[in-house]
């Protein structure tokens, strides 16, 4: 019984304040309400015991992308924005097609539902934390495809403080 | 013992309520919080198909989704600065000089 109270309460927190995060005019308040979605979603990660996601979730995610949100909404000046309107003019359309998206997907993963059901793989008992089970996942199976990321973070830095330098020799 | 497949209506719903915001705000930094709403729910499927087969690969797709996020994140907010340093807007409807 604990478990599907702590689920149906995580999930509701996280939707809620994700509706919250697209509806709020004022950008800092999303920022807020999407930091909030992101400790629920943390939450479920710790559900299906991931406990390293569940601080990876935190610590970067919410300890890291959402204060540099923060630092940019700073730095850029979103009065004039606040005072205009904050949908645009097709946000009829796209709700409905959201909501069809929305409902395809729901059926399809509800009709597939039985396949759930079948006992899952069959488990070895954990001998390893999941810290450690992970890092021998990433340094072993996926050597090149970490190489790949943090190349990919490489780029990124150059490309992000080249976007945000003054004047370009 | 929750059900897989209610994880996976979680990400579903979670995904589409980002869908919503990508698709009608004219708020480019909300517009890329939209898109972290996106692929939070996308590690959700992740972390739950990790659980169900009892394999961490799953679990290591998502921290390579985290990676990319925060890469995404720098990129698109570098440029969110280069923008309003040039047009002084972050109003996605008036961005539309490349529009024809």
């Amino acid at each position: 019984m604990l478990p599907q109270i702590a689920f149906f309460s995580l999930s509701a927190l996280a939707l809620a304040s994700a509706i919250m995060v697209i509806t709020r005019r004022n950008a800092v308040h999303s920022v807020i309400w999407l930091i909030v979605t992101l400790f629920s979603v943390a939450g479920i990660f710790l559900m299906l015991q991931a406990e390293f996601l569940f601080a990876v979730q935190i610590i970067l995610y919410v300890g890291g992308i959402m204060v540099l949100f923060l630092f940019v909404i700073m730095l850029v000046n979103l009065d004039v924005l606040a005072k205009q309107q904050q949908f645009n003019r097709q946000w009829a359309l796209a709700l409905v097609t959201a909501v069809i998206l929305l409902a395809e997907l729901g059926y399809g993963i509800y009709q597939g539902r039985s396949g759930f059901t079948l006992p899952p793989a069959a488990a070895s008992p954990p001998t390893q934390g999941n810290t450690q089970t992970i890092a021998m996942a990433l340094y072993q199976n996926y050597m090149l495809p970490v190489e790949i990321a943090s190349l990919l973070l490489l780029v990124a830095m150059i490309g992000a403080v080249i976007m945000a330098k003054r004047k370009l020799e | 013992m929750i059900p897989t497949h209610y994880y996976l209506l979680l990400g579903t719903a979670l995904f589409t309520v980002g869908v919503v915001g990508v698709l009608t705000r004219r708020n480019v930094i909300v517009i890329l919080m939209s898109i972290e709403l996106m692929l939070n729910a996308v590690n959700i499927n992740l972390v739950a198909f990790s659980h169900w087969f009892k394999e961490i690969d799953g679990q290591a797709f998502a921290i390579f989704v985290i990676t990319d996020a925060a890469a995404e994140a720098a990129i698109g907010l570098g440029l969110i600065i280069a923008l309003f340093r040039n047009k002084e807007t972050v109003n996605a409807d008036e961005i539309d000089l490349l529009k024809w």
